[in-house]
């Protein structure tokens, strides 16, 4: 039943999606924790430099943003990032762009999670004597954290759903591989749909159901 | 902390020079940045005004192929739409049904759709169509990019309309019943219309994904949408990629952007309308639903459930 598989390295598809999230998870959080720091700091220039870099991204679709990496970036501009194969040269573009794009996200997830944090404890530590930085990374920044796992974990799902754009600029992902089985094995089309929906499931659901579990653990309870 | 100047002090003499130099700094990076790249587009001559004229000078590229492409755009988009938020709306309610017989096989649509990517059902509608229906190859993008957006878009609109439900005070409820309402009535009259308000922003920044997400159909189904455009734009105009492209993104940040707008505008005139009739609206997990959850990202507190719902 399954013999249209032949031929196909299914594993190495999904395993090039998981490097894909995973490095553009990295990148995004430490990118959007940087943006969100901008949001709130005492700098006007870095405040508007936050708030118009978000508003621009995150109504700019990620399909727009990859094809900028590969035909702007790499082909008009003939940046090619850390180099390599052409290969390796588009999977560092697409996690460039999914890091330009989702960071947005996550920048909004954790300034809703400062939100969160009462305002008295900010207070409580300006009172103290500690500057906008201490205040920010020591007593605001670890709560709020806490507060957006959750959310967090949503961005990650999306994010891992949102690598299969990179196809568009021709990273061999799990989407590229089942357009190109859709197409070859055309007699098996719902099998084919269903193994990859399957992969996808196996992915995205024990991410949720971890991180949601962590996100119980690690809220503040107040 | 919703103002957040209580992170730092109002700035006295020493914070204010420092800010100074921060803000000095600050722009003396982001200059550097700009000069690299305004640099590395000279020497690649994307800099050079005939690149750029045509979208200013030309208006054949905007008869001819921008405004087709945003027609193409929002035709995709307007009826993905008008199909998915009926068929969310009656997924979320059909969701909280008293019978587990439609809760159950609902539930299950609703999460195996939302977990697929969009673009895989793209993929898959087209060569479905292909194959089992006659369905014109020159129109079969469009269907195939509506079905795709549809199936995945009312999955979580339903999630959205139903973590808005659950979001009301259960006092609701309890009051249509205890004045003899029944189950059709108290949806329809008492928990819809309040849900609708508290749904309003994640329901549109899911619009707005709607938009984004046509843009899927342009670059890998040769639908022919805004997006699609950049291709016969740099043929005809000398290789203009860079010009183009910030164009085109910009025509989607300007339609976002008065999807947003008007959305807020909507919301405020619901909310002070609320407020006239004395309709207690949980203010609460309202805000939570715009803030926390973050754009199109709800988060229902009472059945520990959330979902994701940001997209390409």
């Amino acid at each position: 039943m399954f013999d249209f598989l032949e031929g196909y390295d299914l594993l190495a598809a999904f395993w090039t999606t998981v490097q894909l999230a995973l490095y553009s998870a990295i990148g995004s959080l430490i990118w959007g924790t940087i943006l969100a720091a901008m949001r709130v700091s005492p700098v006007p220039v870095m405040r508007v430099f936050g708030t118009a870099y978000v508003n621009l991204m995150r109504n700019t679709p990620l399909t727009i943003v990859l094809l900028f990496t590969s035909l702007g970036l790499n082909q008009t501009l003939e940046v090619d990032l850390f180099g390599g194969e052409s290969d390796a040269v588009n999977f560092q573009l697409a996690v460039l762009g999914l890091t330009a794009y989702t960071a947005t996200f996550v920048c909004e997830s954790l300034r809703a999670g400062i939100n969160t944090v009462p305002v008295g404890q900010a207070e409580a530590a300006r009172a103290l004597g500690l500057s906008f930085t201490q205040v920010l990374f020591l007593v605001v920044l670890p709560q709020a954290f806490r507060a957006v796992i959750a959310p967090l974990a949503n961005v990650l799902i999306a994010l891992t759903k949102n690598t299969t754009v990179a196809a568009a600029i021709s990273v061999a992902e799990a989407a590229a591989l089942m357009k190109e089985m859709i197409e070859m094995e055309s007699h098996a089309i719902f099998l084919v749909f269903a193994v990859f929906a399957f992969g996808f499931v196996a992915l995205t659901l024990p991410t949720g159901l971890l991180l949601g579990w962590v996100a119980k653990r690690a809220a503040v309870k107040r | 902390m919703n103002n957040l100047s209580v992170l730092y002090d109002t700035p006295g003499p020493r914070a204010r020079r420092r800010n100074v130099v921060f803000t000095g700094l600050f722009l003396i990076v982001l200059a550097l940045v700009a000069w690299w790249v305004l640099q590395k587009m000279a020497d690649h001559h994307q800099l050079d005004a005939e690149k750029w004229n045509p979208f200013v000078e030309d208006g054949r590229v905007w008869t001819e192929f921008l405004l087709p492409g945003l027609e193409g755009t929002l035709k995709a988009a307007a009826l993905s739409i008008a199909i998915a938020l009926p068929l969310g709306a009656a997924l979320g309610i059909g969701r909280l049904s008293d019978h587990a017989w439609i809760r159950i096989p609902v539930g299950a649509v609703v999460e195996f759709f939302r977990a697929i990517p969009v673009l895989m059902l793209m993929f898959f509608a087209t060569q479905a169509y292909a194959e089992f229906t006659d369905i014109e190859s020159d129109v079969r993008p469009l269907y195939a990019v509506v079905t795709g957006l549809v199936l995945y878009n009312a999955s979580v609109i339903a999630e959205i309309v139903r973590a808005g439900i659950l979001s009301l005070p259960r006092g609701q409820t309890d009051a249509a019943k205890a004045i003899g309402m029944r189950k059709g009535q108290l949806m329809t009259s008492v928990l819809l219309p309040q849900a609708v308000t508290v749904m309003l922003p994640a329901l549109v920044s899911q619009l707005v994904v709607i938009v984004k997400d046509t843009a899927l159909g342009g670059a890998l189904l040769g639908y022919e949408e805004l997006f699609f455009q950049v291709r016969p734009i740099t043929a005809n105009y000398g290789a203009n990629t860079i010009a183009t492209i910030t164009v085109v993104a910009l025509i989607y940040i300007l339609v976002n952007f008065l999807l947003t707008s008007f959305a807020s505008w909507l919301e405020r005139k619901m909310r002070s309308r609320k407020k006239g009739t004395g309709a207690v609206l949980s203010v609460d997990q309202a805000d939570q639903l715009e803030t926390v959850g973050g754009p199109s990202m709800v988060t229902d507190r009472q059945s520990g459930h959330s979902q994701g719902g940001f997209s390409a």
